[in-house]
Parts: structure tokens; C-alpha cells; sequence
């Protein structure tokens, strides 16, 4: 398995082309990426939203949005969110591919104009943003940081990283602070984004049927960005001298026990794979040992999984339990990392895990925003994937490898969501 | 075998009847890593009136069992089905939705023998008390999790807003209670009755040869003993046509209140190309008017009664059918209202223009196109519509030639005052 990825740095852009007949659509995609900080987290998340809402050519969401109709369905996305301790701002447009249409509108040119003009050519009133757009936002973003607490799964994981990485960057959600929200006005908004587009590392990504010498003039005629430096995140190692437990109650029916551990191993790190195929032994897939003996055999949960952070050294175990049995699934929750510990693996065990994990990458490979977040990914840590390379590293993991990543995690965290008492009515 | 092929889009699919009755269908994707297959049987959680197979009378089953009975798949005498995926390299899974049940795999290597392992695990029931007995606590916190998921209580709540007897208004899963009385009975009755054959289709998609592939499934199949195929006899309870209740609300320990806005549909009985025609009629009216190009989704964000989460969305099967139009709100009240307000006028004084018609028709095209990326969506939605008498190839040739008539009439057959309901999930007062 390899991928032909074309590089091309051009006016202050990384340009990466992966060339496949796989798809029937282009996909384009930008990340923006800064570090994590509580000064800007707020805005950083917001300025996609506003982005995307209308453009200096399409001024309102209706006129943006019947312009894409008018392209086949092009569709034009924004996400945000953290990798480690940066904070990654995506916009992606995806069009049909034009050979399979009767219609031969230049679809792949199309679809970079609006990548341009939605992210450098924003709607603007007296030299900001608008406020009508900027008011209204701001009211979503509001409503998306508190509905956070109403997805117990999700509220459960935030809280965790939460308690857990207190004193550090990646404490912060990538939607930003509630608190924080109400004093972002067009004005700071603008000087957000100004800092966005003078120091952010930029990486645009094209996968698709495409020439590549056709995009990389595109590009030169489209954007042009300054000169920048990469972007680093200082790698703090924590050190823990004792675990601690956060109990929360809530008027819930089931409770939720998360189990946060530093694994003191970020991607790029020799024992990199090691702890992903760890993980993978311990909670990543229904055969691991946390689906097996808390749900299979136990049935004590519907979910008992194990995910790994990659860019931050973290394992984080999940899983739904009835209020009145938290206490047993956390004894056998942490019986299975014991197990790994002391190399109560089998070879079965160990080979399902690197099957089940290369099965994964080949069908990520599948999708274009799979291959754009697994290049990614690398480019992040600033280690290149090579593809080849991740499939050898997989295959070569070994037990004792494996016992060795287990052996280094130091567990941080406990975070219990549990039911109030009878709830009284109200 | 069949083959039809599709030049415009490169694709060609294969298909074969099997002699037990069991429907085969192949899309090769040779650039693709993965192969995706998925094994259905049109049985649902609709289904839970029936004559059992080889015998005369009707039998109601316990909410929930086919849920119940696909968790149960998975568990043999020799251990969890899982385990022979994972070590061929291959993930596994299932679902049950109100109409179907399907069991699928996905996997880069070994596909033979994952497809065996499908194909045969699928075709083996084994049930036992005690096992029967352990997937309750299993199932019991599946069902309290999605107890304490306001989003899926708001789509059940508008569901059971607009049904009264139909069994599409109960979870999926049932209730705590409801699979308490499960038993292995059941599961062998439910089983014998809907897992036969000819009520099943396989759908492969992925880097495979088609020939070789169907050799496989002949193969395979002819190993084993079906009986003969019979006519399943479901029956479903009348239902009126005027919704169950017009206005319910839950309160929940939620920060945002969320509204959701149910019409039910007065079709019953429709399969085929006029289901198709009926679907994406429907569902081209909703884009017009709720799209994110339309003057009302602009006004209704503008004002803050929705946010990002809006949505839409008209679903028809043969005996049942609504649109759902929702989202988080400020005001559930006040959007409720203004999204009936809307529906009404628009069937007084129909509104979309030939334009907009044509705007539609293009992102649907465009998104058509975008889903054949996945192999995910070819294989689920070819067996859903297939189940329904319709092929999912066709969508494409329907959606151009819909009028703005076919929109207006299949818009304005479904919109009804007596069949609109609301749900709101509210945030609890603290006292």
C-alpha cells in the first residue's frame, strides 16, 4: 500500500496533492494550525462559523449556499478542534468530479474560488466583520457550548481531560469558553482572524482525479500567504505523584466511569506503535479485553472502550455503567491493564489487534478525509507519514513491546458521572 | 447472473436470485482497499405481529426482540463471532432499524473467508437461557444510555406524538421491561420466521470479482438445507390517520431546550417507483423550503429560534411514514409554530419556483454522486430500497424528471393540520 503524495510550498502554503481515480468527487481541505491558548481559543472557534456564513462576493448564508447548489452539491464544511495542544481550524469543499457529469463546468477551479473567497475574502462592514453575522454565531457557538453538558458521553470525556490537564493547554475545548464568548465583538474578531491568516502554519490538501500541475497554478494565482514560521508545541511532561477521583452527580439514569492515563508516548516516538497496539489489546476493538470482560462477560456495560490521544500522551478509558456498579467496573476495568501489565497477553490477542488496526488504516485510505487527517496527522507532529512505514511498524510490534508500553502508563485521573440520589419532583 | 451497468457513473452491479431465494448482489470497486458486505433481512422492530412460520395463528412477540435477537446472533457455542472477524482482520457490526437487520463486516484481506463467516454465524441460531438471560443486563444499559440521550428522546417523542397503536412508536430496543420476558423461544420463532432466505439479501461492495464471488455464495449456500420458501405473514394494527396527540413535552437535565415537529404521513400500502417518486418529492419540497439557500432557514437563524442543528427529513415504508423537522432552540414554542405556519401556507399557495426546483435537483445529484464514494451507503441504501421494491440507481433518472406538480401534489397530499404534532424536550426547573 502507498500513497503518491505531490509536495509543493508556495507563497507561505504547504500543498499536498494525493492523485487517485478512487472517488467520484475532489476534495479540498485547509488547516490552519496555532497553538492551544485561553487568550484566543474563544474567537479561533467562532471565525470558521463566520466564515462560512457569507463571503465579500456571496454576502449572505442563502446566496453562498444556492452558489454551491449551483455546483453540483459542492459542499463546503468547517470543523474545529485540538490535536495535543494545537488548535486546528478545517475548511473543506468537496465537488463533484466533472467527468461524470453531462455538464463540463470547471469544477476542481470552482471549488478553490470559494476555498479563497470564504476564507480570504470575508464579508466585511467599516473594515470588520459584521456584527449581524458575528451576533448570530456567537448565539450558535453558545448553544453548542452548552449543549456540550446535555451528551453525557461527550460531557463525561470533557470533563475528564478537564480535571485531568488542569494546568495545561489541552484542558481547553476546541469550541472555546463559555465566559469568554460574550466579550468577542466583530472588532477582536477581525484581529483574530488577521493573526490567523499573518501566522498560522497552513497546509491545503487535494485528493482527487486531478493534474496536479493544473492546481499548483491555481494556487499560485489564488492564494497567496506571507512567509511563516512552523508552528511547535513544547511537550510538557506532568509528573504525577498521586492519582486523584472527581465524583459528579447529575439527575441521570447511567452513570459514567472514565479513567484517564498518562502514557508518556506521543506520536513519532519510537514506541509510538507499541502503545497504539497496547491500546488496541486493552480497549480499542470488540475483541479487546475491556469489551470482553466488563460487557461480554460481565454485562456490566453496553460500552467499555479505550482511545488513545496521540499527540498528547494520553489513554483515556470510557464506558457507561449502571450507578450502582461503578465500583466493580473500575476493579475490572483496572484488572485488564494489570493483565497487559504483567503480560497476560495472547498471541491471538496480539495478532487480531494488528490485523483489526491495519484493516482500519487500509479503510480509512478509503475516504478522502481519511487520507487527508491520517497525512495529517504526521504533519502535525511534524513526522511525515510514510505509509509503507506505518504497516511495517504494526507488524513488528512485539509482546514484550506491548508490556513495556502498558508499564509506562501511570494512571491520572478518575472522573465518575453518577445519579443523583431519588430525584425529588420539582 | 445479472448485470446492469451504469456507464455515465462507471459502476456495474451484479445480482442472482439463489434457488432457496436469497437475493445476491455485487458492486465491484477495484480501486478500493476494503470490501464492505452486508447481510439483511427485512425484519424490523415493526414486526412484532406475525403467523410463525409452519404454524396458523397470530402471535404478538415482546417489544424489542429483534433488536435482542441480533445482539444474540453473535454468541455461538464456541464463543463470540467477533473473535473470527478480528482474526482475519476484519470489524464487524449490526443494526436493527424499524424495518431491517443487517449484519456486516468490512474488511482489506481474507474476504472469503470473512464472508463465510458472515454468511454462516448469520444462518446458525444458538440460543440459551442463560445467554438469553446475560444480554439483559447488556441490552438494560443500552437502553438506559439512550434514556439519558435527549436527542433520541426527542425523536421517539415526536414518533409516539404521532402514532397510536403502530409499533414504529416503540424504541428499537424495547423497554427495560419489555425484554425482561424475552426468551430463547422467542428468538428461535422470530428467527425461523424472518431468517429465511428468500426474506434476506447479501450485498458485497469492494475490490472483489464478481464471478468468484457469486461461485462463493452458490457454494456456500448449497451445503445447507432451507426449507421451502413461504409468504411471511406480518399484520399491523389500524392506525388512524390523524396523529396520536398533537403537543407533548418532556422536561430533562438538558441546558437547551430542543423542538422537533412531526407530520405524519396518510400513505399506507405504497412500494415501488411510486414510493421513490413520493420520497423524493417530499423530500425536495423540504429542501426548498427549510434549505440552508431558503429565506425561512435564513429568518428562523437570524432570529435564534434554531441553530446548526436544524434538520429535516421525510422517510416513507410501505405501511408507515413522517417528516421530522427540528432543531435545539431558545423557543421551541414559537419555532413549532412558525414551522407549521410555514408547511400550511405553502400548501394554500404554493411557493417553489422552477429555479429553485432545478437548484435542488443539481446538489441532489452532486450528493448522489459524493455517496458513492462509500461503500457504507451502496450497500444499506441498494437493500432498503430494494426491500421496497425499488432500485437505488434510479434514483437519479426519477429525480430529473420530477415537476414542480409531482412536488406540489406529494407535498401537499402529506401536509395536514390534523397530522402535524410537536415535542419539545425543556430543561428541568430546579425546586
Amino acid at each position: 500500500m502507498h500513497l503518491d503524495e505531490y509536495k509543493i510550498k508556495q507563497n507561505g502554503l504547504n500543498i499536498r496533492i494525493v492523485k487517485t481515480e478512487k472517488f467520484k468527487t475532489n476534495q479540498f481541505v485547509f488547516k490552519f494550525k496555532s497553538l492551544l491558548t485561553k487568550d484566543d481559543v474563544t474567537a479561533r472557534a467562532l471565525l470558521p462559523y463566520v466564515l462560512q456564513s457569507s463571503t465579500d462576493k456571496w454576502p449572505t448564508t442563502a446566496i453562498f449556499r444556492s452558489h454551491l447548489d449551483d455546483l453540483y452539491g459542492a459542499s463546503a464544511a468547517v470543523d474545529v478542534n485540538k490535536k495535543g495542544e494545537y488548535h486546528i481550524l478545517t475548511f473543506a469543499v468537496d465537488v463533484p468530479n466533472e467527468k461524470y457529469l453531462q455538464d463540463k463546468t470547471p469544477l476542481t477551479e470552482k471549488a478553490l474560488e470559494v476555498l479563497s473567497e470564504m476564507i480570504f475574502n470575508p464579508l466585511l462592514e467599516d473594515g470588520v466583520f459584521s456584527e449581524k453575522v458575528t451576533e448570530a454565531e456567537k448565539r450558535t457557538l453558545m448553544q453548542k457550548l452548552k449543549a456540550v453538558k446535555d451528551d453525557k458521553m461527550r460531557y463525561a470525556s470533557q470533563r475528564l481531560v478537564e480535571e485531568m490537564c488542569s494546568d495545561e493547554a489541552y484542558a481547553l475545548h476546541p469550541n472555546g469558553i463559555e465566559t469568554e464568548l460574550e466579550r468577542v465583538t466583530p472588532e477582536s474578531l477581525f484581529n483574530t482572524y488577521n493573526q490567523m491568516i499573518q501566522n498560522d502554519e497552513v497546509d491545503l490538501y487535494i485528493v482527487g482525479d486531478v493534474e496536479t500541475d493544473q492546481i499548483e497554478a491555481l494556487c499560485n494565482e489564488k492564494f497567496s500567504l506571507g512567509e511563516r514560521e512552523n508552528i511547535y508545541a513544547k511537550q510538557q511532561h506532568i509528573k504525577i505523584d498521586e492519582s486523584k477521583k472527581v465524583v459528579e452527580k447529575q439527575q441521570i439514569k447511567q452513570g459514567k466511569l472514565n479513567i484517564g492515563y498518562r502514557s508518556q508516548t506521543v506520536y513519532g516516538d519510537d514506541d509510538y506503535l507499541s502503545m497504539a497496539v497496547m491500546n488496541g489489546i486493552l480497549g480499542g476493538f470488540p475483541h479487546s479485553k475491556l469489551f470482553i470482560n466488563v460487557r461480554e462477560k460481565e454485562s456490566l456495560a453496553y460500552y467499555a472502550a479505550s482511545r488513545l490521544e496521540s499527540h498528547k500522551g494520553l489513554i483515556v478509558i470510557m464506558s457507561g455503567v449502571d450507578p450502582g456498579k461503578i465500583e466493580k467496573a473500575e476493579e475490572i476495568i483496572e484488572r485488564q491493564l494489570e493483565l497487559i501489565k504483567s503480560g497476560e497477553i495472547s498471541d491471538q490477542e496480539l495478532s487480531q489487534t494488528k490485523a483489526v488496526m491495519t484493516n482500519q488504516m487500509l479503510e480509512t485510505l478509503d475516504s478522502p478525509r481519511g487520507i487527508v487527517e491520517v497525512l495529517y496527522q504526521g504533519e502535525t507532529a511534524g513526522i511525515p507519514v510514510k505509509i509503507q512505514d506505518w504497516f511495517k511498524g504494526i507488524e513488528d510490534v512485539t509482546k514484550e513491546n506491548v508490556i513495556k508500553a502498558a508499564n509506562k502508563l501511570i494512571k491520572d485521573t478518575t472522573y465518575v458521572l453518577t445519579a443523583k440520589e431519588v430525584a425529588e419532583s420539582a | 447472473m445479472h448485470k446492469k451497468e451504469f456507464t455515465q457513473l462507471n459502476e456495474a452491479l451484479y445480482m442472482e436470485t439463489m434457488e432457496n431465494g436469497l437475493q445476491v448482489c455485487i458492486l465491484p470497486k477495484k480501486d478500493f482497499n476494503k470490501t464492505f458486505a452486508t447481510f439483511t433481512t427485512k425484519y424490523g422492530s415493526i414486526d412484532n405481529q406475525f403467523v410463525p412460520l409452519g404454524e396458523e395463528n397470530l402471535v404478538q412477540v415482546p417489544d424489542g426482540v429483534a433488536h435482542f435477537l441480533e445482539h444474540k446472533m453473535f454468541e455461538k457455542e464456541e464463543g463470540d463471532v467477533f473473535q473470527k472477524f478480528s482474526m482475519n482482520g476484519a470489524s464487524a457490526n449490526a443494526f436493527t432499524s424499524f424495518t431491517r437487520t443487517a449484519y456486516l463486516f468490512s474488511s482489506t484481506s481474507h474476504f472469503e473467508k470473512n464472508l463465510d463467516v458472515l454468511i454462516d454465524f448469520v444462518q446458525s441460531p444458538y440460543f440459551t437461557e442463560e445467554t438469553v438471560e446475560k444480554e439483559k443486563g447488556i441490552i438494560g444499559q443500552e437502553i438506559t444510555m439512550y434514556d439519558d440521550n435527549a436527542d433520541w428522546r426527542l425523536y421517539f417523542g415526536a414518533i409516539e406524538n404521532m402514532f397510536k397503536h403502530h409499533p414504529v412508536k416503540v424504541d428499537i430496543a424495547g423497554t427495560v421491561k419489555s425484554i425482561s420476558s424475552i426468551t430463547k423461544d422467542h428468538l428461535y420463532q422470530c428467527y425461523h420466521t424472518f431468517y429465511h432466505p428468500s426474506n434476506m439479501m447479501l450485498f458485497i461492495v469492494g475490490s472483489v470479482d464478481p464471478e468468484d464471488v457469486m461461485k462463493y455464495v452458490r457454494g456456500n449456500q448449497q451445503q445447507k438445507h432451507f426449507d421451502p420458501k413461504e409468504e411471511i405473514d406480518r399484520k399491523f394494527v389500524d392506525e388512524p390517520e390523524e396523529v396520536n396527540r398533537a403537543h407533548h413535552e418532556l422536561h430533562m437535565d438538558v441546558q437547551v431546550a430542543k423542538c422537533m415537529v412531526g407530520i405524519k404521513s396518510n400513505e399506507k400500502d405504497i412500494s415501488g417507483e411510486r414510493l421513490m417518486k413520493k420520497e423524493l418529492s417530499v423530500n425536495t419540497a423540504l429542501d426548498v423550503l427549510f434549505g440552508k439557500t431558503s429565506k425561512h432557514y435564513t429568518a428562523l437563524y437570524e432570529e435564534g429560534l434554531i441553530d446548526d442543528h436544524f434538520s429535516y427529513d421525510f422517510t416513507q415504508e410501505n405501511n408507515f411514514g413522517f417528516a421530522l423537522i427540528g432543531s435545539n432552540s431558545s423557543n421551541p414554542e414559537k419555532l413549532s409554530a412558525r414551522i407549521k405556519q410555514i408547511l400550511l401556507e405553502e400548501v394554500k399557495a404554493p411557493s417553489i419556483s422552477e429555479e429553485q426546483l432545478q437548484s435542488v435537483k443539481k446538489k441532489n445529484i452532486g450528493g448522489f454522486l459524493r455517496s458513492l464514494n462509500s461503500p457504507e451507503f451502496i450497500a444499506n441504501q441498494f437493500t432498503r430500497y430494494a426491500f421496497n421494491d425499488m432500485d437505488l440507481f434510479e434514483a437519479v433518472p426519477v429525480l430529473e424528471t420530477l415537476t414542480l406538480e409531482d412536488v406540489n401534489e406529494a407535498f401537499s397530499e402529506l401536509v395536514s393540520e390534523d397530522r402535524m404534532t410537536s415535542f419539545y424536550i425543556l430543561p428541568k426547573v430546579n425546586g
